[in-house]
């Protein structure tokens, strides 16, 4: 507690040096969070922490002991000795058996975290450069989630958006993961193009996501709440972009969610008649978003150098063909939107409807689903 | 030994060579050392560049300077650049200026190979560098290359391919000409277990590097052949495994972070013991230690890997495995605490660092110890407690055993004192500015930031600006550094005593020396085993 206070005012002193009044609610330890993982991962990082600081107590207090009494002003005359055959056993003996009081906690903490059997339920994570694919496959649901639009705007260079305004900054999502309290659900945990991780630092853990493999985690959250985090390991330009927010609920309210997902989208079927360009205008925006935004831009501009404005473009306003072609086998750093098939006819259909569209391209081309279907 | 000596004594009587040819021709391991280590200031600079930037980006949330893109490209070009370019060049400099007057040797045992191995490297740096200006920028996938981000890169990712292999040849070629001198040169009387600490830590350095450089060299060039020929061997899609070159790339990465520490911990066990004014405590345990950090380091890789899903059982070996690595750092650790013990200590600037190199190294090891515990890494891994824990180790050991070493030996080089007042200005600078920069990302680590974003969450705000002006504050500190060497170099300052530091003479051969040492061999044809103390 003496130690906190003291880390805080030595914040505010330093952040009083520089001028600035108010500051965030910063962190200094992992948080207690609300599963039996988290707490395994909290309570054996603070018994490391002390035998560390303990050790820290006894070297550098020999150390600093040594420094001050044993200099030349103190003590002119050194002494001779160089070796000391009991004290150098008795300095390996030790440190092997504190390190196997470190390693018996651990080694049950590690078994007991990596244990996924007997789970409740399974969700399958999938990760994309740079958003996220949930699947819940007992209920046969699925989405995407990727960067809300507040933080994706705020985070462009010079957006000229204080990013204190947007709320949750770089932490809030489209399409939140809804999951049940008291469930064990087991993250079934992979990854579609590069590596990623998933991690949420409620929960401790975090689990790579690898193409071509499905590693397994697990969590049991006892408390309703919202939990933040980002993938973990390095994926490419957008890598500090793709948040994950878990939103656990009680089991009432988790199943009526599904009901109300399975009911929003029992009309994605929609028959030809339905699909004008209004509705895939704005299906397609969403989509759009989820999808293509996060490298060429909510408003269609690119990156300058890197990914290409849709604005005006040449493929977006010329030949559909070439256009569909591009969309589904890729181009470059483009991947192959065709060649995935969690991403539906509908949505393909409606995102290339879209950008045909939209950003003051009036093309007028409406795609169907069909469409891509014949293509695909 | 003597033949040796006799055919090179020809030359003894010239000087150096003048103008530039002197630098590229030279085969004498004095110039050699110079170049290395001139190289390495170089780059250090590059480096560090690089880190500003990355620094300056995350002073605030929000982007203001660079594109994501840009910003990955730093990361991975500071951490290349630093190891590959600064601080193991920085080693081999003082290799090849001290071990031959150390071991009573004339010079290095292959002195054209010893050209070589210098020469590549502006080469491979080169080539490095000039990626940044190619279409799509540099390499932008962390140092460690992991596919199958990496084969996502453009034309940079053959040059980087290319660069690691010119960089593994150098390593290796500078690693056999140190075995083939220590087992070859040593005077008469002086036996392995009377070879002086920094000697026996480079042998140990050397053998790591020939046993693990191929195996780097290996696995990127399966990288080259899966982005250019086809072959699948790290893609899944193909029945390759991309967790197969994590697993190549640590067997080589970890015994790297100990080819980085070893010759500091040599260098650290000749500083104290010349400012306690005792001989180093526990010789014996300290070569056997080393002995066995140097074959541990090569049976922990995967603790680099506790999240990539390996069986629980392979976890709990790699976690057991690396924290026995605890003991013999404990015993050298403890070893340098007992030759300070009951010492006559004085801190001029070399001492000054080997206290910053204790203290940041031993708690750099107390958070490695709580990372190779595979439960709680499972939180750590990828953020920035991690990045904190590899700085304080490598840079608060590496680093500051390079500083220690530069300020020890740099009179004996110019046979001038550098300016103390300026060394300890340095010194304080740099400690300040370095546990500013890095102690804060420990905290920001613990509340979730990851690591290798260009952008963070607002509450991450407060401590990234204290480190952001923690690594202004250490950068630029290093003007001072090669403003003292400049000084010394020039001649300026206060004429050194063959000894340098007061006793220094009991403490090994080189300080029997003149300062500056005579240009050509130190040591010809003379028994000197005489003067070998018997410890």
């Amino acid at each position: 507690m003496i130690l906190h206070n003291l880390k805080r005012s030595f914040v505010a002193l330093f952040l009083g040096m520089m001028g600035k009044a108010a500051w965030a609610d910063y962190q200094l330890n992992i948080p207690v969070g609300p599963d039996e993982t988290s707490r395994l991962i909290y309570d054996f990082h603070m018994y490391a922490i002390w035998i560390c600081v303990g050790i820290a107590v006894v070297v550098f207090g020999v150390m600093f002991y040594s420094i001050i009494n044993h200099r030349k002003s103190k003590h002119p005359v050194p002494a001779t000795f160089h070796e000391n055959t009991l004290l150098e056993v008795v300095w390996t003996i030790i440190p092997v058996l504190i390190l196997i009081g470190i390693a018996v906690p651990a080694t049950k903490a590690l078994i007991k975290i990596e244990d996924t059997s007997d789970s409740d339920m399974t969700i399958k994570v999938t990760g994309y450069q740079w958003k996220w694919l949930y699947e819940y496959p007992e209920e046969g649901i699925k989405f995407f989630s990727s960067l809300d639009a507040a933080s994706n705007e705020a985070r462009q260079i010079g957006s000229g958006i204080d990013p204190e305004t947007v709320p949750n900054y770089l932490l809030n999502v489209d399409h939140p993961l809804v999951v049940p309290i008291n469930k064990k659900i087991r993250f079934q945990i992979t990854a579609a193009d590069v590596l990623h991780a998933w991690w949420v630092p409620a929960f401790g853990w975090k689990k790579d996501a690898i193409p071509g493999f499905m590693n397994a985690a697990w969590v049991k959250i006892e408390k309703p709440g919202i939990y933040r985090g980002q993938c973990a390991e390095l994926c490419g330009r957008d890598h500090g972009y793709m948040p994950i927010v878990v939103k656990a609920v009680t089991e009432e309210e988790y199943n009526s969610w599904v009901a109300q997902w399975k009911q929003e989208h029992a009309g994605m079927q929609v028959s030809s008649e339905e699909w004008t360009l209004d509705s895939a205008m704005n299906l397609g925006k969403a989509a759009y978003n989820t999808h293509c935004a996060s490298c060429h831009q909510a408003d269609g501009s690119g990156i300058t150098g890197t990914f290409p404005a849709l604005v005006g473009s040449a493929v977006v306003t010329g030949d559909l063909d070439q256009n569909l072609e591009v969309v589904l086998e890729g181009k470059g750093a483009m991947p192959a939107f065709g060649a995935d098939q969690n991403i539906s006819d509908e949505d393909l259909a409606a995102i290339v409807t879209y950008i045909r569209n939209a950003f003051g391209n009036e093309t007028g081309d409406l795609v169907k689903p069909e469409d891509i279907a014949d293509i695909r | 030994m003597a033949t040796v000596a006799d055919t090179h004594g020809v030359e003894h009587e010239h000087g150096p060579a003048k103008g530039i040819m002197r630098w590229i021709t030279t085969t004498n391991h004095k110039d050699i050392g110079t170049l290395y280590l001139c190289f390495a200031m170089a780059m250090f600079l590059v480096g560090g560049a690089m880190a500003l930037i990355i620094r300056a980006e995350l002073y605030q949330p929000g982007l203001q300077l660079v594109d994501p893109h840009f910003f990955n490209q730093m990361t991975t070009l500071h951490a290349l650049i630093m190891v590959f370019g600064a601080v193991m060049p920085a080693f081999a400099g003082f290799a090849n200026w001290m071990i031959p007057p150390m071991i009573g040797a004339p010079d290095m045992a292959l002195p054209r190979l010893n050209n070589w191995s210098f020469w590549v490297l502006p080469f491979a740096a080169t080539l490095l560098v000039i990626t940044l200006f190619l279409e799509g920028g540099a390499v932008a996938s962390g140092w460690t290359l992991y596919p199958p981000l990496v084969l996502q890169m453009g034309d940079s990712l053959p040059f980087t391919i290319f660069t690691v292999h010119l960089l593994g040849l150098s390593s290796i070629m500078a690693s056999i000409n140190i075995i083939v001198t220590i087992f070859n040169l040593r005077a008469p009387g002086m036996t392995m277990m009377k070879m002086p600490m920094f000697v026996w830590t480079w042998l140990i350095t050397a053998f790591l590097l020939i046993l693990v450089m191929p195996v780097l060299a290996g696995a990127v060039t399966m990288l080259l052949t899966d982005k250019f020929f086809d072959t699948s061997f790290f893609n899944a899609a193909g029945g390759g495994d991309p967790v197969l070159f994590q697993h190549l790339f640590w067997f080589f990465g970890h015994p790297e972070v100990y080819i980085i520490v070893l010759p500091a911990f040599g260098i650290i066990s000749h500083v104290i013991p010349v400012f306690s004014r005792k001989p180093l405590f526990g010789k014996n345990s300290m070569v056997f230690a080393t002995a066995v950090i140097g074959i541990l380091s090569m049976i922990v890789w995967a603790h680099h890997q506790y999240t990539v899903g390996m069986p629980v059982p392979a976890e709990l070996y790699f976690m057991y495995a690396t924290m026995l690595i605890a003991v013999p750092t404990g015993v050298k650790v403890f070893n340098w605490l007992a030759t300070m013990w009951k010492g006559s200590l004085t801190f001029e600037t070399p001492m000054l660092h080997a206290m910053g190199f204790l203290v940041l190294f031993v708690f750099g090891g107390f958070t490695g110890i709580m990372m190779s515990q595979a439960p709680a890494d499972l939180y750590y891994h990828d953020n920035y407690f991690i990045v904190a824990h590899f700085h304080y180790t490598l840079v608060g050991g590496g680093v500051w055993g390079i500083f220690a070493g530069f300020f020890f030996w740099l009179p004996k080089w110019t046979g001038r004192m550098y300016d103390e007042r300026l060394g300890k200005l340095h010194f304080w600078l740099s400690f300040l500015g370095f546990n500013l920069l890095f102690m804060p990302q420990h905290f920001l680590g613990l509340a979730g930031m990851p690591r290798r974003i260009p952008d963070y969450a607002v509450q991450f705000t407060e401590f990234n600006q204290m480190s952001t002006v923690g690594a202004f504050i250490f950068g630029f500190a290093q003007l001072l550094l090669i403003y003292i060497a400049y000084k010394a170099i020039k001649g300026e300052g206060e004429k050194a005593t063959d000894e340098v530091w007061e006793g220094a003479k009991s403490h090994g051969l080189e300080w029997s020396l003149s300062s500056p040492m005579p240009y050509h061999h130190s040591f010809e044809g003379v028994d000197i085993s005489k003067a070998i103390k018997d410890e």
